[in-house]
């Protein structure tokens, strides 16, 4: 073991137990779990926003269409997972994307 | 008439063929780092030895201009020769002849060479780098894939297959690379992808270099497709020959055997490992102090470090050996690890060589992350593959021994031959902390001070439970040893293993958690 990897040994817990260690980099940059918050819409793949249908303050119905993903050729529609007001717009037309991009926050 | 000038011709043809490309190519070849295909035949093979076969084969496309087209070998070349004397079967791809692109007869040459090493059950080495498929032979291309592919598949398990990329390796291509059994990249030179970097970006808008997307390291470091990292071609051919000494050349054939040699590391084993389950350790240097000369050779250093495998040689026998390195993620099992070595214990199940297990570890990394990436199907591929192998098994559990990890590391419990334990090892059902806090919960809640309660109940359990002698009441382990009687047992355990039979029932094949 070298001097330098000792430096970089961490505190790692696996169950109650904190372990002396090194970090792989793949582990070190995993994505973290964050609970999903049903007034931001994602988007689930990348792609380039080619139509959107709503502004900022539009009340929005349930099913509605909200804009259009476009991936591979084809279209995806985004639709209004319920129905509630748009409060903020992040993208605009033309945008290329990718995967898991804050597109739009809702309110109720 | 004298044969003289069919034998001049003769030459003459072949010298043509022999310059690929021609020395334009060539020079851009070279400008690139790369060594020509036949360069790198001539390395890797023992002197003189490569026999090459089919050098005249031409493609028979009509289209495109391509009846104008005469390619030399239609861009790759095929042979036999021997690496230390042992009878290989090869293919190199020739990126001077258009790219190095493949067509039907530039396959059926592959194919051909494939059929010979099924057949003289032989170990069979491709050297890839080509752009892909010949889009001038459209379907023709995809067909000459296919073959190539349900032979690695038929030849999986019976020969030792090696796939060695530099160059480019994309599309269609890199499927028969990830059939074989071992993958060797060379730094700046090798990269593999499905959808290359320009498709990604038109498509998707991901904008990502060559090198990131599927160069050397990634595959080395994050994929696990690479089985073997080189800083240059000369240091991946010296890797490739040091397998080949390793490996048996078929199923039905045994490694072959060295003059036996004690270790070279003069660490004394009783000092390597920290009594205190909590520091780490490179488990490496338990297993150079146990193999002879010190000799391990280590597959997949960079990729799921938390496990080690390699192969190395005990009384000159070849050596599997599985090992959790506390080193890196404390040793945990996680989808990675449990992938990498699963895959390694049926490559040595395959091949006859004897698994070696070297247990130090706390159990399966938590985490929302590993859930998600299915880390119940992929730590069930080493369960399976460890009860599965039916070559000699043993297992020296270090330390730590917890949990559903202590079962998964070659217990008795799925069929080992041996289990030893030092008597530093602690087997249980789960880390003292974590048991104490559940077995005595009520009791640390109840009292004035609970960190000095919990203190004295994870003492308790660690006095009463943490430690070998549990397992070896119940004939789980065969004994508790000294840790310098260690590789004077293995070496036993493996002598008196060597006319091992054990069966498995009848079946057409299983069904791996794949």
């Amino acid at each position: 073991m070298t001097a330098e990897q000792k430096k970089d040994f961490v505190d790692f817990a696996v169950t109650a137990r904190k372990y002396k260690t090194l970090l792989t980099p793949k582990y070190k940059t995993r994505k973290f779990w964050v609970n999903p918050d049903p007034m931001d819409v994602y988007s689930s793949i990348p792609g380039t926003v080619v139509d959107i249908y709503v502004k900022e303050g539009d009340l929005v119905e349930e099913g509605q269409q909200i804009m259009i993903l476009e991936a591979m050729k084809m279209r995806n529609t985004i639709e209004m997972p319920f129905t509630a007001k748009i409060k903020k717009i992040n993208i605009k037309l033309g945008d290329r994307i990718p995967k898991d991009t804050l597109l739009m926050q809702l309110e109720k | 008439m004298s044969l003289k000038k069919n034998i001049l011709a003769l030459r003459e043809k072949k010298a043509k063929i022999q310059k690929g490309g021609g020395d334009a190519a060539i020079e851009k070849q070279v400008a690139m780092g790369k060594m020509t295909a036949r360069e790198r035949i001539v390395t890797l093979l023992d002197e003189n030895s490569f026999h090459e076969y089919d050098m005249f084969v031409q493609h028979e496309e009509r289209n495109f201009g391509m009846d104008k087209k005469e390619l030399a070998g239609d861009g790759v070349i095929t042979g036999t020769g021997t690496i230390f004397g042992a009878p290989v079967c090869v293919y190199a791809q020739d990126f001077t002849v258009m790219g190095g692109s493949l067509g039907l007869k530039h396959a059926r040459k592959i194919t051909k060479i494939m059929d010979h090493a099924l057949k003289l059950r032989v170990p069979c080495i491709g050297i890839n780098d080509s752009g892909g498929a010949r889009i001038q032979e459209g379907i023709g291309a995809l067909a000459g894939y296919g073959e190539i592919f349900y032979r690695n598949t038929l030849a999986s398990g019976v020969i030792p297959q090696i796939s060695v990329i530099l160059g480019p390796c994309a599309g269609g291509a890199v499927y028969s690379p990830a059939l074989t059994d071992f993958v060797f990249v060379v730094e700046n030179i090798s990269k593999m992808f499905i959808t290359g970097p320009n498709v990604i970006e038109t498509v998707l808008g991901e904008k990502i270099s060559q090198e990131d997307l599927g160069g050397a390291r990634v595959h080395a470091e994050i994929t696990g497709n690479a089985h073997f990292y080189a800083e240059s071609e000369l240091e991946c051919f010296d890797q490739i020959k040091k397998l080949i000494s390793f490996i048996p050349w078929n199923n039905s054939q045994k490694a072959k055997s060295f003059e036996p040699k004690k270790p070279k590391s003069k660490k004394n084993i009783e000092d390597i490992i920290p009594s205190d389950p909590k520091q780490p350790y490179d488990v490496r240097d338990v297993i150079k102090v146990l193999v002879d000369d010190s000799d391990f050779f280590e597959i997949q250093e960079l990729f799921a470090p938390n496990i080690v495998i390699g192969f190395g040689r005990m009384n000159g026998e070849t050596i599997g050996f599985v090992a959790n390195q506390p080193m890196y993620l404390a040793g945990v099992l996680d989808c990675d690890s449990s992938d990498k070595a699963a895959r390694f214990i049926r490559y040595c199940d395959s091949f006859n060589i004897p698994i070696i297990t070297l247990e130090d570890m706390p159990g399966y990394l938590p985490g929302v992350d590993q859930e998600h990436a299915g880390v119940i199907r992929h730590g069930a591929k080493m369960l399976y593959a460890y009860s599965e192998a039916t070559v000699a098994k043993i297992t020296v559990i270090l330390r730590k021994a917890y949990g559903g990890g202590y079962i998964a590391m070659n217990s008795r419990h799925l069929g080992a031959d041996f289990v030893f334990s030092w008597p530093s090892a602690e087997i249980a059902v789960m880390g003292p902390e974590g048991a104490a806090n559940i077995i005595f919960r009520k009791e640390i809640m109840e009292a004035e001070d609970q960190d000095a309660m919990r203190q004295i109940k994870v003492q308790e359990y660690i006095e009463k439970f943490a430690n070998p002698y549990v397992a070896a009441s119940k004939g789980y382990i065969d004994g508790v040893i000294e840790p310098a009687e260690t590789r004077a047992l293995l070496l036993h355990s493996l002598e008196v293993s060597k006319n091992k039979e054990d069966y498995r029932p009848t079946k057409k094949h299983g069904i791996p958690p794949f």
